[in-house]
């Protein structure tokens, strides 16, 4: 295994993103390694959430290149795409479950999709996945609109891992969750992490998260990554969005 | 080590190990399927069965599952299957799929007849709530406009305005268009038929008559149900599903006063307009038609109308413009204010705008029609 955590899963090369004359990402690098829970943070609307979406596809971009399981995602056709995108699960802000899917076929809807296994399997795998993100087997007939919002992420993290994805995007897992539902959350990243190999790629605004959950930290501003690094580097730098962010009062109040 | 996943069986005196061997991952999954419905059957074959996973080069949740379901078939009375040569790392998977508790059997609802009746019986039993729901709706748009008439200037013009524009203004090309064609195709109909009782010039009369008091009215509320009464489902739904609604009810707002008022008001005033306007295209169509394929003039056209028409004709027509344009707001209101969480109950929600709203359209027609024969018009 030792020379496969040298390996990036994901290696972003000088992406630039542009909506109209507004330059949200420019000329950014940024290398996930594998197996690592990588937290990435930075100001409200500095693109944490369209460098995601332009990873996984969803924004177009202007220039640069990115490699995801050392697959140009450019060049590559569509059957290598979807192999790609098989190994990977989503988490998006809003759960973005489908509504008129109860949760056991939203569980069950990339199964379905990319493999050929038994419905009783999948109803088996689907309770397991229920199991993990520590939801009761009850919520497997229920629709997202009766769910409670923790449990939609919970649901929606589940659907994410459905095909035991090698790689999982979160973006903003605990926001909106209270703090003991936060901290159970990033306990879940870390556990899921062990347990099935995962590597993380976290878009957090929570203090909490990148303190326990996180290997290494990410720090977005200016369309660049100006830090990365662990939680102890970042502490140390000079920088004053840094600074603020991680010596503020919130900050303190987190770390006492 | 990566390769077609196995499980073989290994006698060691009386105990009997269930060797896996590669990858058992969720891509394997249905051969891994077979494989583990075959070994169950070997349960209670042995006093003693255990299962080596130290093979196994690649394991996830599928396989983790399938060998856990192995364990728990083998498990038979007193003597319970053991997992042996689990890995550090895949050890706290298996812990985890161990604690899944066995399916619950998922029922499926399997279409029965008495199932289908009992649909139907609902379907019917609603009907009236359908009723009173309108009943309900049209009275809460008359105390808003009872209260928005004591204090006007609680009255919304803007968004009054803006839906004007919507319902009214940007409709106008394509209500023309759809009329105009319309009366085309009557004159082009009529004249093809009259004319072989040499009653070409007739076709005036028709024309007038049934534009000026049913098609102009009729179809361009039909038009409208399905382009703006489907548009004020669909906006008020999505408000509905993302509780925009309920946070303007706490803070204080009336959601009829704020959202439907001016939506009903802005299609009231825009239906008779919009009447108007698709029968003066669809006479002038008609008109075109005479004049092109039937050799009647415009002199004589406009001579044989005004002869065939009175303001009766068009005052018939016009008024019930506004009516129906209430029946329309209203169901799509009530509808869009029904709809609940989900994307499709959205879609059946405005599909069901649009059923009703044309629905009730041509039954207002209806009573409409039977009213003015009683009174003489």
């Amino acid at each position: 295994m030792a020379p496969e955590i040298q390996d990036p899963i994901i290696r972003v090369r000088d992406i630039t993103v542009q909506f109209g004359s507004t330059r949200v990402l420019d000329g950014l690098n940024l290398d996930v390694k594998r197996g690592e829970i990588l937290g990435f943070v930075g100001p409200s609307g500095a693109g944490k959430s369209v460098l995601t979406r332009t990873i996984i596809g969803l924004v177009s971009k202007v220039a640069g290149r990115i490699e995801v399981f050392g697959v140009d995602l450019d060049s590559s056709n569509t059957s290598q795409r979807r192999g790609v995108e098989r190994r990977w699960g989503v988490l998006f802000q809003q759960g973005a479950l489908f509504s008129s899917l109860t949760v056991r076929q939203n569980i069950q809807f990339p199964m379905r999709e990319y493999l050929k296994v038994s419905q009783r399997l999948m109803d088996e795998i689907t309770m397991a996945k229920l199991a993990m993100v520590g939801l009761k087997p009850e919520v497997a007939e229920r629709f997202p609109s009766e769910l409670s919002g923790g449990m939609i992420k919970r649901v929606a993290l589940a659907r994410a891992l459905a095909l035991d994805p090698e790689l999982v995007f979160l973006d903003e897992p605990t926001s909106g969750l209270d703090p003991i539902g936060a901290g159970d959350f990033d306990e879940l990243v870390r556990t899921l992490q062990r347990t099935l190999g995962l590597t993380v790629f976290m878009v957090t605004h929570d203090l909490d998260s990148l303190y326990t959950a996180c290997d290494r930290i990410a720090v977005l501003g200016n369309g660049k990554i100006i830090a990365a690094g662990s939680i102890a580097d970042m502490q140390a730098s000079q920088h004053p969005w840094l600074r603020q962010y991680f010596h503020g009062k919130r900050a303190r109040a987190v770390m006492s | 080590m990566n390769g077609d996943p196995k499980l073989e069986r290994i006698a060691k005196g009386n105990a009997l190990a269930l060797c896996a061997t590669g990858t058992w991952t969720a891509s394997f999954a249905p051969a891994l399927e077979r494989m583990v419905a075959d070994a169950e059957k070997l349960a209670g074959s042995r006093p003693n069965i255990f299962i080596d996973v130290s093979e196994v080069s690649k394991l996830d949740t599928f396989g983790a599952w399938l060998i856990e379901r192995l364990r728990r078939s083998l498990t038979q009375g007193t003597a319970e299957a053991q997992i042996a040569g689990l890995s550090a790392n895949y050890s706290s998977l298996v812990d985890e799929v161990r604690r899944v508790k066995a399916t619950p059997v998922i029922e499926t609802g399997a279409i029965t007849i008495t199932g289908m009746l009992e649909q139907i019986g609902r379907a019917v039993a609603g009907l009236s709530g359908t009723v009173t729901d309108l009943v309900d709706m049209l009275g809460a748009v008359l105390a808003a406009s009872g209260r928005v008439l004591i204090r006007p200037r609680s009255f919304r013009l803007t968004s009054t305005v803006h839906h004007l524009e919507q319902v009214c203004w940007r409709a106008v090309p394509i209500i023309v268009l759809i009329t105009f064609l319309i009366g085309c195709i009557i004159a082009q109909q009529g004249i093809f038929h009259f004319r072989r009782f040499g009653a070409d010039i007739f076709v005036v009369d028709m024309l007038g008559v049934l534009v000026l008091r049913e098609i102009g009215v009729l179809l361009v509320a039909i038009m409208i149900a399905g382009r703006s009464g489907s548009a004020y489902t669909a906006e008020l739904g999505s408000m509905k599903m993302r509780e925009e609604i309920d946070a303007l009810r706490t803070m204080g707002f009336d959601p009829i006063e704020v959202l439907v008022l001016p939506r009903m008001l802005a299609l009231v005033l825009a239906l008779p307009i919009l009447a108007f306007l698709g029968a003066m295209a669809a006479l002038y169509g008609g008109g075109l038609v005479a004049w092109l394929y039937g050799g009647v003039d415009p002199e004589a056209f406009l001579l044989r109308l005004r002869d065939a028409i009175s303001i009766d004709h068009f005052i018939v027509g016009i008024v019930k413009a506004p009516v129906m344009a209430a029946v329309i707001g209203i169901v799509a209101c009530v509808e869009g204010l029904a709809v609940q969480g989900s994307a499709e109950s959205l879609g059946q929600h405005t599909t069901s705008s649009v059923v009703k709203g044309i629905f009730f359209v041509i039954v207002m027609d209806g009573v409409f029609a039977i009213f003015f024969a009683s009174i003489g018009m």
